[in-house]
């Protein structure tokens, strides 16, 4: 009878931290237009030809796996020059741009993130013709269950 | 110097495409982290990174701040000679490393 | 002979009841992301501490002038099991010493050095490289003879309840342990993947940080770095987790 009362009293007391996913704030999402802008000039992204690999729900916003795959032959005519990528209600959204030399072969890459709240990210090549191409992916990032001394 | 490691497989064919693995000891102070006594930490991160192989450069790289930590990249090249993969790069405070590796490519 | 059967299965049915189930690795209760981190050692960041680790192990300190290697020669062979059987009762030194309490020992003691900060990269890089030489082994500790004491505390420690939360270890990790808290599975805390890497350090941190932050967790004040009670934890810790294999240095969010 007193363990059970126990239980409850632990358990209450361990979910009056823990916060239900529906009342997280969400962090303001910066305007990405005129960053894109910026790397894409006149090009207007289109969907495709760039994939984005994110895990659907991030075991820690610090360091969160990244993969990107642009579809290219990668010859001299026809390559990839560049990949950026950003996370929109990061503090500074371009996370990282990455430029290939002609010989990359495969345009694949994978990293590691920072990812400051639950967002979207979006990566965008730019080809060699000067074409721009887009694709994104929504992550959810929770606090911690438990604080620890960083919290302090 | 900071320290890194680099990971190229020890041999290839001529033509295949091989994969470069690194792994970058750096904290990457994004300036946002405080210290026990409330005192922003200063920003200081690798803010480019460079990879060459063959006499070229094969990535360039340019992180912010919303690249994690140790920073971990792997990416691909096409074997096309014999020598050395060299990556370098330096952080906000001037702070340069390099690591390299050789590939035999028969 | 229905009776004798009868026995049997009564006595079979007892033995299965009283035995605890194996520990389980904190693995089982992170994400694969984190699981392939681990396994993979390259990409696993604890092993930039590692290589610290290795490098000072060759390093000659202090007024002595000597390094790890002039008197443990290779640390694949000389350390292997050092880390398994620790927290342990030392003869020489008279106490009960952890791994680190150990190496400090040697460093202030044969080196004639200074001690390692706690959490410094020296501290965890040479933590981790020695404790990675037991990679795969069962921990197996001694609590009999003069460790029993402080075992006893250990263990005591782990039921008390403390902080503003007013909870001990064994609530959480004991009896609601593969349970989600947010969106985490509570794990057993077993000690066998420390020093780790931890995303939410940024950095790899010791078996003491970590519990010094479940301290912090329940609200309670944290013991100090090297304490008694930390100690005396560590070793309850690591009776507990009799015979999961050694995962150090390993990586948890």
């Amino acid at each position: 009878m007193r363990r059970r009362r126990f239980l409850q009293i632990s358990g209450a007391g361990v979910a009056a931290v823990a916060l239900p996913l529906r009342a997280q704030q969400l962090l303001p999402a910066h305007d990405l237009q005129p960053l894109i802008r910026g790397i894409a000039g006149a090009a207007e992204p289109m969907p495709g030809r760039i994939r984005i690999v994110l895990p659907q729900l991030a075991e820690n916003g610090n360091s969160v796996p990244l993969e990107i795959r642009v579809d290219s032959p990668m010859t001299a005519t026809d390559h990839v020059r560049s990949v950026h990528v950003f996370a929109e209600r990061n503090p500074r959204p371009l996370v990282a741009s990455f430029r290939f030399g002609p010989d990359a072969g495969r345009t694949q890459l994978t990293t590691r993130i920072r990812l400051a709240g639950s967002q979207r990210v979006v990566a965008l090549a730019v080809l060699s013709d000067g074409s721009c191409w887009t694709d994104g992916a929504e992550v959810v990032v929770t606090s911690a269950a438990c604080l620890d001394e960083m919290s302090l | 110097m900071s320290a890194g490691r680099l990971r190229v497989p020890a041999r290839a064919r001529r033509g295949e495409v091989i994969e470069i693995r690194l792994l970058l000891e750096h904290p990457m102070e994004n300036g946002f982290r405080r210290d026990t006594l409330g005192r922003a930490v200063p920003k200081n991160i690798i803010n480019t990174l460079v990879a060459r192989y063959d006499g070229r450069e094969i990535l360039r790289a340019e992180f912010g701040t919303g690249i994690a930590a140790n920073p971990y990249l792997a990416f691909f090249t096409r074997a096309t000679a014999s020598g050395e993969v060299v990556v370098s790069w330096v952080d906000d405070a001037g702070l340069a490393g390099e690591v390299r590796a050789p590939i035999e490519v028969g | 002979m229905i009776r004798a059967a009868l026995l049997l299965l009564a006595l079979c049915a007892t033995l299965a009841g009283a035995q605890s189930p194996p520990p389980r690795s904190g693995l089982d209760f992170q994400g694969d992301d984190i699981r392939r981190l681990q396994e993979d050692d390259f990409a696993n960041p604890a092993m930039l501490w590692v290589e610290r680790g290795a490098a000072l192990w060759r390093e000659a300190r202090g007024a002595a002038g000597k390094s790890c290697a002039d008197c443990h020669g290779d640390a694949a062979s000389s350390m292997r099991g050092v880390a398994a059987r620790l927290p342990g009762w030392d003869r020489r030194l008279g106490r009960v010493v952890t791994l680190d309490a150990r190496i400090q020992a040697c460093a202030t003691g044969e080196q004639r050095a200074a001690g390692f900060a706690p959490e410094s990269r020296d501290h965890i890089g040479l933590l981790a490289y020695v404790s990675l030489q037991s990679r795969g082994m069962p921990q197996r500790v001694e609590v009999e003879g003069e460790a029993r004491a402080v075992f006893e505390r250990g263990r005591e420690l782990f039921m008390t309840r403390v902080g503003q939360m007013n909870l001990a270890c064994t609530h959480c990790h004991d009896l609601k342990w593969g349970r989600t808290l947010l969106t985490e599975k509570i794990s057993q805390g077993q000690p066998t993947a420390w020093p780790a890497y931890r995303l939410d350090w940024q950095a790899a941190g010791s078996l003491e940080r970590r519990l010094r932050a479940c301290f912090v967790g329940v609200r309670a004040a944290m013991p100090d770095y090297r304490s008694d009670e930390l100690t005396a934890l560590q070793l309850y810790l690591a009776r507990r987790a009799q015979g999961l294999a050694l995962e150090a240095p390993g990586v948890r969010r």
